[in-house]
This record gives structure tokens, C-alpha cells and sequence, in this order.
């Protein structure tokens, strides 16, 4: 009814080719961005922060980058628990190393330094793919962990084994440590996602997403058109991980603000991940973030609900809601084996024609 | 009508080419060229080395033996992907689309060797990416015009019918504007009316832009209506290099096709 095309004429090719063609669906992102920065600051709390708002930003980035790997440039990846390792081992590594770099560049250079390991553990990719890749990548899951176990370098020969990150500022403010407030640590992570969301679309949109998705759909006929499938696949890696890596430094950093990384960054981390993009839908931006709520907020959800509600047990909902989510995961991926993600575009693109069906 | 036509010097020509697979020999001391702006066709039965012939063209495949000129100039062994860039554009016997990419997204794939913006310009998007991208969605609209396709646009390939991706395929090789275009049986499984489409296609695309094509056939009043010439291969060898009428009435020609009592 609202929700429609029609009359929205486009004149040229830059107007066709925008990121969201859709009157109504420009106004919808506008809003929902001038609430979630201008609005939702002043009345986030402790609970809404840590159970709620920074695990969906955190988990958001952590499916976008794999998304780019295996959505978009179909290489399974098992390895995303590692690089969230690397990513938060590399922004302890240089707040630590140097406390008067700038909290956003220490974020943004972990990204960096994820990249280059990435780059290093997709070099299989361009012999081995489907199946026998994500086994290759789970190496990189275990010896990037034992990895940070092993060596004391890492954890700056701290006792425990653990690294927490120490108090740093953005104008004045306290954005990571114990000292940071809610809407502090809320605000900084939304920008690195939403900036972080919109490089992912214009990359994807471009030449570089065009090539990735032509080695994913098929890589021979691909390279025969023209994309040399060592860029392609190292980029996927690369770009890949960076994302990863600014998740796990945002994950470490703002979020847990000390962790140790067995517990931390373990197998089903990765699985997690890969989850998310399954259920959100592979080869979607939209369905990175959709995956990443399903995944972290219908849990909380049921718990708030079954505990809050109905007053039943904490042990026992804890159960309950193991059977629940993943009896909803069956559920849609029956439903609709794309993901939520193409759910949501077929209901618009029924939403266009209502209320005549025909 | 084809003898009359006149035709620049060779754009590519392949010497002595020999192809084995372990003992299997695939191609044995081939040699033709192909003339700038002509329409060569291959032809042979089935296994003749038809398509291992366009592979060692593009690349994919190395021969043991034999050299490969192109544009003046022999070429070393090189990937796939840089003898693209060279110029060399092809489809494929059996649909090679992106299925899960729009019609135009798989066009402008096509075009990717001449896209340049590097990773920085393009997370930016505004400036030189969105600039170039508009540029060759221009070219690109171009070839939608002219193969008819603009309904199917923003359909994903995977959705369309047949006859359909063929064209879209053809499209997809037409937008890298390569000065060789290798058409491997673009008419297969399609019906009459779709075959004079992809024809009409063809003659325009050669006639228009000058195109050089090379394209492998079965159907033998095609090959014969469109061809200036035409080269014959069985059992990896070349039986027979000429044009269409001569190569009509060729003896071994015709054994081949209808098979000779061995006595």
C-alpha cells in the first residue's frame, strides 16, 4: 500500500543504481539511524548495553565480515573465532604497547593486522574449496588459539593468562574500562557499524563484490571472463577479516573488557557466525544483521519471557531455550532455505502488489 | 555472397597445436588462423576437439606442442584471466552464467577487465568508483538494447528461461568488447525461431563492431549461411579448412559425418 514503487521514476543510471531505490525504505533507514544515535544514548542502560545493544553491534560485524567471505565470495570459512581472536589480541597488543594512539585507529589497525593474517590463512583457498576449505580454516580456529595460550608475549606475561584492556578515551570520554559509561561504548560501536556496513555495501556493489561473486557462482567461467581468482579470493580473505578483526577488538575491547581466549574465541564462536549468516542469509548485508538478532536477541527474549513472565526456573528455561532456537532455525531454514533476508524480500516484493495479488 | 567479403590479416593463428590427456590425444598438429573481422566456424562429430580447441585459444588448456599468435605476437603461456585481458571473450557449450547475479550485474562482470578503482575508491563509492561504474553502465545498456533484454534487467539469471541465458551469456561476452570472440555452439538446444535470433545476433555483432568470432556449430545450414570459413576437425585432426562450399563437398568431410564402410 505505502510500501510501493510506482511513481518513484528514475532518470538516470546513478538514481537506479542507489543503495536503497525505495522511497519508503530511505525514509525507514533515516529514521531508524537518527534513533538509534540520537535517541536510544539517553535512555540505554547497564542491562540494555551488555545483554542487548553492544552483543547484536558486536555480532553484527562479526556476520558482515564473514558474510563477505562466504556469502558473497563463497569460501566456507570455520576459522572466525581465530580472527576475533587476533582482532582483540592486536588491539591489546597496542594499547598496551602505545597508550597514546587513538582508541579508533588502535580498532581500525587490528582490523589491519586480522587482514594479513587472514590473507595468510586463505592462501589455501586458491588449491582447495567447499568442505576441504572450512576444514583448512578450522587449523587457523585452533593454532591461532593455542596460539595466544602458548606464547606469554601476547598476554603481556600477566599471570592469569588473561588480557584486559585498560581505560582509553574519545574526547574526553571513556569509551573502554570499567570506567566507561553505557551510551559511551554504545555510541562508538554503532558508528563502527553503521560506517563499516555502508563500505560493505559500496564493496559489494563495485567491481571487487562483482568479481567475488563470480568466483562463487563459477569460479572457471570467472576467470576465463577476466578476474584473476588469486585477488579475488585474497581480497575476500582480507576484506573478510578485517571486519572480523574490528569485531573481536570491539568484542575484547568495549564489550568484555578482559577475556581469556580458549573461553573466549572457541569453536563455537565460528559456528555461531556461521549460523547467523546461514539463518540471515548468505550474500546479504541486510540478512548479516537480521542473523546476528535472531542469534543474540530471540534468546534474551525467551528469558525474559519464560523467567520474567512466567517465573519458571533459570536451569530450566536455560533448556527450554536451547530446544526453542534451534527448533526455530529448522524451522525457517525449511521455511526458507536464502535466509531471513530473502524472507523479507519476498513479503515486499508482495508488499508492492497489495492489495491486488495479480 | 562469403567469398566476397574482404578480411584484414590474420588476428590469430594457431601452429602445429598438439593437446594430450595422458594417452588420450585430444588435438595433433593443428594449424588455421583466423582472419581480422571474419566469422570462422568449427565443426566436426562429437569428441572431434571442437572445444579443447577453444580451450587452448583462451588458455585454460596448454598444449604439449605448437604455438598460438595473437594480434601480431606469439603468446608465452600465460593464465586465463590475462588473455582476457588481452582481448579474447568467449561462452561456453553448457550455460557458464553467475546464477546468483542480475542480468546486468553479469554483464557488467563482463567489462570487469576494464574497471581499474581500487579497493579505497571503491568502500568510498562517491567520486571515481560511482563515475566509473556509470561509464560502463552506459556501454552496458548499450548491449541490453541491442540484444533485446531489457525486461530482465534486475532478474536473476538463475530465473530465466533457456534460450534466454544464451543470450544473456553472448551479452556478457559482448560487454568486455574483446577484439576475438569465441562462441562455443551458442545455438544448442534452442528452437527455430530463437536460432534466428541468435544469428541475426551474430551477423550484427560482426557487421556493427567488427568483431572477430569463432564459433563452433552443429547446425549445418547455420554454419553454412554465416561462415566465411570454415575449419573441419575428427578424431583431433584437421580434415578439412575452406569455405563453406568447398568444404561441403569435400570426400573426407563427409566421411566423417556419415561415416565410411571400412573394407
Amino acid at each position: 500500500m505505502f510500501y510501493r514503487e510506482s511513481g518513484d521514476f528514475k532518470t538516470s543510471y546513478a538514481a537506479d543504481q542507489q543503495t536503497f531505490p525505495i522511497r519508503f525504505d530511505r525514509i525507514v533507514i533515516a529514521l531508524v539511524l537518527v534513533f538509534a544515535f540520537a535517541v536510544v544514548p539517553f535512555f540505554i542502560n547497564d542491562y540494555w548495553e551488555k545483554s542487548i545493544l553492544l552483543p547484536f553491534l558486536v555480532w553484527s560485524l562479526a556476520a558482515l565480515g564473514l558474510n563477505i567471505l562466504t556469502g558473497y565470495c563463497g569460501q566456507v570459512s570455520l576459522g572466525t573465532g581465530g580472527f576475533m581472536a587476533v582482532g582483540a589480541y592486536a588491539c591489546y597488543k597496542l594499547t598496551t604497547g602505545f597508550p597514546d594512539l587513538n582508541i579508533i585507529f588502535v580498532i581500525l589497525l587490528s582490523g589491519g593486522i586480522t587482514a594479513l593474517v587472514g590473507i595468510v590463512f586463505g592462501l589455501p583457498s586458491l588449491r582447495i574449496k567447499g568442505f576441504y576449505l572450512a576444514v583448512a580454516t578450522l587449523a587457523s580456529q585452533f593454532f591461532l588459539v593455542w596460539l595466544f595460550n602458548k606464547v606469554p608475549w601476547f598476554y603481556n606475561y600477566s599471570a592469569s593468562g588473561q588480557i584486559s584492556m585498560p581505560e582509553r578515551t574519545l574526547f574526553g570520554t571513556a569509551v573502554t574500562g570499567s570506567a566507561a559509561t553505557p551510551w559511551a561504548t554504545y555510541l562508538f560501536s554503532l558508528l563502527f557499524v553503521v560506517v563499516f556496513a555502508f563500505i560493505a555495501r559500496n564493496l559489494t556493489r563495485g567491481r571487487l563484490g562483482r568479481s567475488w561473486m563470480a568466483i562463487r557462482d563459477m569460479d572457471i567461467a570467472a576467470e576465463i571472463i577476466g578476474v584473476p581468482p588469486l585477488q579475488a579470493k585474497l581480497s575476500a580473505f582480507a576484506v573478510s577479516s578485517f571486519y572480523i578483526g574490528l569485531s573481536g577488538a570491539l568484542f575484547f575491547g568495549v564489550y568484555l573488557g578482559a577475556v581469556e581466549p580458549t573461553e573466549a574465541f572457541g569453536i563455537d564462536k565460528s559456528f555461531l557466525v556461521l549460523f547467523m549468516i546461514i539463518i540471515g542469509g548468505l550474500g546479504s548485508i541486510f540478512g548479516s544483521f537480521v542473523g546476528a538478532a535472531f542469534m543474540t536477541l530471540l534468546p534474551v527474549l525467551f528469558k525474559n519471557i519464560m523467567v520474567g513472565g512466567f517465573g519458571w526456573p533459570t536451569d530450566m528455561v536455560q533448556h527450554f531455550i536451547f530446544m526453542l532456537v534451534g527448533g526455530l532455525i529448522m524451522f525457517f531454514l525449511i521455511v526458507e532455505p536464502h535466509g531471513l533476508a530473502q524472507l523479507w524480500r519476498v513479503t515486499k516484493e508482495k508488499l508492492r502488489l497489495w492489495p491486488f495479488p495479480h | 555472397m562469403n567469398s566476397t567479403r574482404k578480411f584484414g590479416d590474420p588476428i590469430l593463428a594457431v601452429n602445429n597445436i598438439s593437446l594430450s590427456f595422458g594417452g588420450v590425444k585430444a588435438l595433433t598438429d593443428i594449424s588455421f588462423d583466423i582472419l581480422q573481422g571474419e566469422i570462422r566456424a568449427i565443426i566436426g562429430p562429437n569428441g572431434a576437439g571442437k572445444s579443447s580447441m577453444l580451450n587452448v585459444i583462451n588458455g585454460f588448456y596448454q598444449p604439449q606442442e605448437g604455438e598460438v599468435w595473437f594480434d601480431g605476437k606469439l603468446r608465452g603461456p600465460l593464465r586465463p584471466y590475462e588473455i582476457a585481458r588481452q582481448g579474447i571473450a568467449r561462452t561456453f557449450q553448457n550455460i557458464a552464467l553467475f546464477k546468483g547475479m542480475s542480468t546486468l550485474d553479469n554483464l557488467m562482470t563482463g567489462r570487469i577487465t576494464k574497471m581499474h578503482a581500487n579497493m579505497f575508491w571503491q568502500a568510498l563509492w562517491k567520486g571515481k568508483a560511482e563515475n566509473e561504474e556509470l561509464e560502463h553502465r552506459e556501454r552496458v545498456e548499450h548491449i541490453i538494447d541491442f540484444l533485446e533484454i531489457q525486461a530482465i534487467r534486475k532478474t536473476p539469471v538463475g530465473r530465466l528461461p533457456y534460450g534466454l541465458q544464451k543470450r544473456v551469456e553472448l551479452g556478457r561476452a559482448l560487454a568486455a568488447e574483446s577484439k576475438l570472440l569465441l562462441l562455443d555452439e551458442p545455438m544448442a538446444g534452442m528452437n527455430l525461431e530463437e536460432k534466428q535470433d541468435m544469428c541475426r545476433f551474430i551477423l550484427e555483432v560482426n557487421d556493427q563492431f567488427g568483431t572477430t568470432i569463432a564459433l563452433i556449430e552443429h547446425d549445418m545450414s547455420v554454419v553454412m549461411d554465416i561462415a566465411d570459413r570454415v575449419v573441419v576437425l575428427d578424431y583431433g585432426k584437421k580434415i578439412g579448412d575452406g569455405y563453406p562450399d568447398e568444404v561441403r563437398n569435400d570426400k573426407d568431410v563427409i566421411d566423417a559425418y556419415l561415416g565410411v564402410a571400412h573394407d
